[in-house]
């Protein structure tokens, strides 16, 4: 049979109803949140063609015009398109916010795996220590990280990484405790199998399906911190366009009302923020229900 | 003799994705002033369902779909929900299985009681309530000070009587009580069954007993309702029905219980498994399981027939 | 009472150590990472020598053990040095902008405790119906916008368009500053020498980032109070008690949210941490004369001292209220033993 697109679109659309029947709401929230996700990722890949101007080019119009005509979102006091850098500045935020949590989970679940199956002293320390990162307002640890660091993508990502690793560290590390003391790994170190293969073949694979839900929802908040970090203009020289930054250049503009300097950047965090809870929390639902409680 | 409760062709439907459970199902049964009727079955046979509906207490989505329920002839089906309140704790007691989570761990077992006088009984003083309290805490044969105590301070069969007390103390005249002894060990039980038995000599107290637990039946009924898969196979005489089940279910039921006193070669076992209530079989719900199965028990549902001033719903009668 | 007491003292122990770790988190942080305070501070053209003086001067080149014990030391005193760029102690810039931050705080989180709570526990009875679906969805939309944004939109549609609310500040221009000289809480200041006007000023200046604070925290406390009531309401004695006829609103909202504000108090410790940083934002987008806006301020300005102590004073507030919230937790369940 030949392929065709409508066909395989509307296979999807009948499985996902399906599985929608299975799920419930839970099941849209997860497809609501995939479908923001796609977009705004799809306006990062392709972002030169559907930006109308360079996020740079300072003449593409009358300064601060309102929403219309040629400019969709408006321009901003140097004549910029507000459009064309959204779709420029989503690739900013998506690469800092994947990255740090890639960063993070990778470290916070090595060291919560170790220290959950090693125990002991080691395990006592780095646990307070864990702790007490993890108790303290992550912003403000990023702030005095990025602030340290001076700007830089590579900085912004790696102030925005280091206040997750603890949420990852305490999923991992009470979990591979608990997973510890099952009946199958006491079976299996019964039988003679090494350290190595319990921590690699029982308890690793049991951790990473719940840290697919929290990585999720992680990318969620590292947009927030990144945006929050360059509003702060803390984060990145003035040369990337970044949707914080243009929030925060777009707030002097704010007495005299030129409203879509702010609302456009501000609405695109939020959303894409909103994308990546909502299909953390639909997986959450679907994958363990308990999970988000504690 | 009055007439109590009457519940006639009650039916109770629990929707669910894959279908309908039809947890209780044309279901009769009359209670006099002053009786204790036993309710047994086995779990998911419906016996406490219809013990929540009397009190219209269903979870969701738990429905009354037909029948009625009559309460000194009042229709609790058809009740406003102002009205179904005025009658639970004021009227109708419950108690539950578990003592231990019955009762709100954060509130003084005093306020708990005030709370319960004072809605039902407008411009109660609280003096007067928690004179009231005591009284009933008295009666119960538990000290009154520990009126002031919370829930966890207590053991499990004080705070059982606890339950019956704050069900009792607007003098209420129908206990259900639902599996009442289940969490509570043996010694316990006993001295529990014994309060129940004067408790009701002393306030004329009718009692619905939900059991699985033929001896906790066996020393407090008056007569007994035997029920299977939502349906009501057998109701008669406590003694009678012990002496001489008519039901095949109950004889299988009876026979399945071991007996210390009598030295039997090997405990009975009924073959088969509860019935499906999604989709209950043909006829009478208990042919596949029966040693007596006929050809109307599976396509047609068995009458209720009187033998001996009993009751029994089995096409053996007919 | 004395078992409380012992019971405080015990856990103010356990404080300790996590202060202890949290304060040496911020020197390797400050004092370890790359980056050099002084040169930064001197505009990066300075010459050589007077980068070196300014270092001897600061103890900067001293071994970095000692120098961390003597920063240990310096808090143990409870002196956080003098700021690298007015002629200003710290401990005194932030005293002066610590009540700013506990008026912000404290308005935020009674609003979001209350829009939160109440949300979660309605939607936790409506149980699968559209209200439920609604506040989930609330709970979620609101907890992604970010602080600042949140705050902007407001100042747009309140402070701009509608031009009903100030935007900036904690009071307007006709007000006395010595109104405000007891406690520095201007709301409080204020009825104290009961100066109404002044109080309606502080007020209206207050309403705008009280509920971006608010607003924006509510969505978590709302999914917590969500999920712990549907346990609750699950309970035997909520069954117990509706078989005693009492009112279902009574029993939702007294019995049910009583026992689920239990859970949701344990996890408030937490939550601190989310205010901390909400707060900074919210001072930063409101000028709000707060230690979030000082720690801002001296970043810009590269005053090293000033931002180790305020992120040290962050850490102690933190550790403070995790403290009392605990005590809190102890005091509010009869079935905690000491």
């Amino acid at each position: 049979m030949r392929y065709s697109p409508a066909a395989g679109i509307g296979w999807a659309i009948s499985r996902c109803a399906g599985l929608g029947k299975k799920y419930g709401l839970e099941w849209w929230i997860l497809v609501a949140g995939a479908i923001i996700i796609l977009a705004i990722v799809s306006m990062a890949l392709f972002a030169g063609s559907i930006a109308p101007f360079s996020p740079h080019d300072q003449d593409t119009g009358p300064q601060l015009a309102p929403p219309g005509g040629e400019h969709l979102m408006g321009t901003d006091n140097l004549q910029r398109d507000v459009w064309s850098r959204i779709v420029h500045g989503s690739r900013t935020i998506l690469r800092v916010a994947v990255l740090a949590a890639i960063i993070s989970s990778v470290l916070g679940i090595t060291l919560g795996l170790i220290s959950g199956f090693s125990g002991g002293f080691f395990d006592r320390v780095l646990s307070l220590v864990m702790d007490s990162v993890y108790s303290f307002p992550g912003l403000i640890l990023a702030i005095a990280f990025a602030a340290m660091l001076g700007p830089g993508v590579i900085n912004i990502t790696l102030s925005v990484a280091v206040i997750y690793i603890p949420t990852y560290f305490r999923l991992v590390r009470g979990q591979t405790l608990s997973i510890k003391e099952e009946l199958y790994v006491e079976a299996a170190k019964a039988i003679g199998a090494s350290g190595s293969t319990i921590l690699w073949q029982y308890i690793f694979p049991n951790v990473i399906a719940t840290t697919v839900v929290v990585f999720s929802l992680n990318v969620a908040d590292a947009i927030m911190i990144e945006a929050a970090l360059t509003y702060l203009g803390l984060g990145l020289p003035p040369s990337i366009v970044d949707w914080g930054m243009d929030l925060s250049m777009g707030k002097k503009f704010l007495p005299s009302g030129q409203w879509w300097l702010i609302t456009f950047p501000g609405a695109m965090i939020s959303l894409l923020a909103v994308g990546f809870t909502m299909l953390g929390e639909g997986l959450a639902e679907i994958l363990n229900p308990r999970l988000l409680e504690r | 003799m009055a007439t109590i409760l009457e519940i006639e062709d009650l039916s109770v439907h629990f929707p669910i994705n894959i279908g309908t459970v039809q947890a209780v199902q044309d279901v009769n049964l009359r209670l006099e002033q002053g009786e204790v009727m036993g309710l047994v079955g086995e779990s998911g046979c419906g016996k406490s369902t219809l013990g929540f509906s009397i009190v219209r207490l269903l979870r969701p989505p738990g429905k009354i779909v037909k029948g009625r329920i009559l309460y000194h002839g009042q229709d609790i089906v058809q009740m406003s929900q102002k009205e179904i309140l005025s009658l639970r704790g004021r009227k109708i007691a419950m108690i539950f299985q578990d003592p231990l989570t019955s009762l709100n761990p954060l509130f003084r077992i005093d306020r708990q009681f005030i709370e319960t006088l004072f809605t039902h009984e407008r411009g109660l003083d609280k003096k007067t309530a928690f004179r009231r309290a005591e009284k009933m805490l008295e009666s119960l044969g538990i000290s009154p000070e520990r009126l002031s105590e919370y829930p966890h301070q207590m053991s499990g069969g004080m705070r059982q009587r606890i339950m019956i007390g704050m069900g009792l103390i607007l003098n209420s005249d129908l206990l259900i009580a639902d599996e009442p002894t289940t969490a509570l060990d043996v010694i316990v039980e006993a001295q529990f069954l014994d309060l129940l038995n004067d408790l009701r000599r002393q306030y004329n107290l009718t009692i619905i007993l939900i059991t699985h637990n033929l001896g906790n039946v066996a020393q407090l009924a008056d007569r007994i309702t035997v029920m299977y898969g939502g349906t009501i196979a057998e109701v008669g005489q406590a003694n009678t029905i012990f002496e001489d089940p008519l039901h095949p279910y109950t004889q299988g039921l009876l026979s399945s219980i071991p007996n210390i006193k009598l030295d039997q070669p090997k405990l009975k076992t009924m073959p088969g498994s509860p019935p499906d209530l999604v989709d209950p079989p043909s006829g009478c719900v208990f042919h596949p399981r029966c040693p007596y199965d006929k050809e109307i028990c599976r396509v047609q549902k068995p009458e209720t027939f009187t033998e001996d001033g009993r009751l029994v719903s089995c096409w053996l009668y007919g | 009472m004395k078992n409380l007491a012992r019971y405080i003292i015990a856990r103010l122990l356990l404080t300790i150590p996590m202060v202890f770790i949290l304060l040496s988190i911020v020197f390797v942080v400050l004092r370890i990472m790359p980056g050099d305070p002084v040169s930064s501070m001197l505009g990066g053209h300075a010459p050589e020598s007077v980068i070196e003086l300014k270092k001897e001067e600061l103890g900067l080149n001293r071994p970095i053990a000692l120098q961390y014990l003597d920063y240990l030391w310096q808090i143990c005193r409870l002196d956080l040095g003098d700021s690298m760029v007015f002629k200003q102690r710290v401990t005194k810039a932030i005293a002066e902008k610590i009540p700013a931050t506990i008026e912000l705080t404290i308005c935020g989180i009674l609003i979001t405790l209350f829009l939160g709570v109440f949300l979660g526990a309605y939607a936790a009875d409506r149980r699968g119906m559209v209200q439920d679906y609604v506040i989930r969805l609330y709970g979620i939309v609101v907890y992604c916008i970010p602080v600042f944004w949140m705050g902007l939109m407001l100042q747009l549609i309140f402070g701009i368009w509608l031009d009903m609310l100030p935007i900036a500040g904690r009071t307007g221009p006709r007000v006395f500053a010595s109104t405000f000289e007891k406690t520095g809480l201007y709301v409080l200041d204020s009825i104290l020498v009961r100066d109404f006007s002044a109080l309606g000023d502080v007020l209206i200046h207050l309403v705008l980032p009280a509920f971006t604070l608010g607003l924006v925290l509510s969505g978590i406390f709302v999914r917590l109070t969500r999920a712990n009531m549907l346990d609750v309401l699950k309970a035997d004695y909520i069954t117990a008690a509706e078989a005693r006829g009492i009112r279902h609103r009574k029993i939702v909202y007294k019995h049910a949210l009583k026992n689920a504000f239990i859970p949701i108090l344990t996890m408030m410790g937490l939550q601190i941490a989310l205010l901390m940083a909400g707060a900074v934002l919210t001072e930063t987008t409101f000028s709000w004369p707060g230690m979030g806006r000082l720690l801002l301020e001296r970043i810009y300005l590269r005053d090293y001292p000033t931002i180790q102590g305020v992120i040290i004073m962050i850490a102690l507030i933190v550790a403070m209220a995790s403290l009392i919230v605990d005590i809190i937790y102890a005091i509010v369940d009869p079935r905690v033993r000491y």
